[in-house]
């Protein structure tokens, strides 16, 4: 069970330090909250597995079991929580008229619409 | 396993400063903010493995669990308070 737990908070870490990478050198936002939306939700999910799995290791007490069940329900929590306020935050960039990258300059999409389309 | 839980957590240390370059310098005020959250979400795994080598689990996950409902509280805060023409 322990070596189960230290390969999960192994994999933990592999994805937030890709996610780390990736935030250092995409080149806009867009791009950037690709890498760190993804790796940021897995890589919390499984290290916060990881923990429960080891503390079930000194015994099935009472107060462990407790313990673990808080562990796995803060991931279960992050793994709503983090997807959403990614959303959020990418719907409030793009209202605000942050344009996303090419390699050329130009935009992708007319954004606002011509006038006469509805939104 | 306590040298184990160490070495992890001076490799989010580690991820923490560098994430907090974007936190500082990020071109746009999203940047900083996804940086703030990203910082975040490392320091909620830092505080579980703090607390297992305290060996003090059991308080130190309620710390946890509440830091990481502030941390979406506020960044949903801050996505609706920039969400307005030219707020870049």
């Amino acid at each position: 069970m322990s070596y189960l737990a230290v390969l999960l908070i192994l994999a933990g870490t592999f994805f937030f330090t890709t996610g780390v990478i990736g935030f250092l050198r995409f080149p806009d936002f867009y791009s950037r909250m690709h890498a760190t939306g993804k790796g940021d939700t897995l890589g919390a999910v499984l290290m916060l597995a990881g923990l429960a799995l080891y503390n079930l290791d000194g015994g099935f007490s009472l107060g462990n079991i407790i313990v673990s069940i808080k562990l796995m329900f803060i991931g279960v929590f992050w793994f709503l929580a983090s997807p959403t306020a990614t959303h959020a935050l990418l719907r409030a960039a793009f209202d605000s008229g942050l344009m996303p990258w090419t390699k050329d300059g130009k935009p992708v999409i007319e954004w606002p619409p011509k006038s006469g389309e509805d939104k | 396993m306590e040298n184990f839980f160490l070495a992890i957590s001076l490799i989010l240390g580690l991820l923490i400063l560098l994430s907090l370059y974007r936190g500082v310098f990020g071109p746009t005020i999203f940047d900083r903010i996804i940086g703030m959250g990203f910082v975040g979400s490392k320091t909620l795994v830092l505080l579980v493995l703090m607390g297992f080598i305290y060996k003090r689990v059991d308080m130190f996950v309620d710390i946890s669990l509440a830091y990481s409902i502030l941390i979406f509280i506020g960044t949903l805060v801050f996505a609706k308070y920039f969400q307005r023409k030219g707020a870049t």
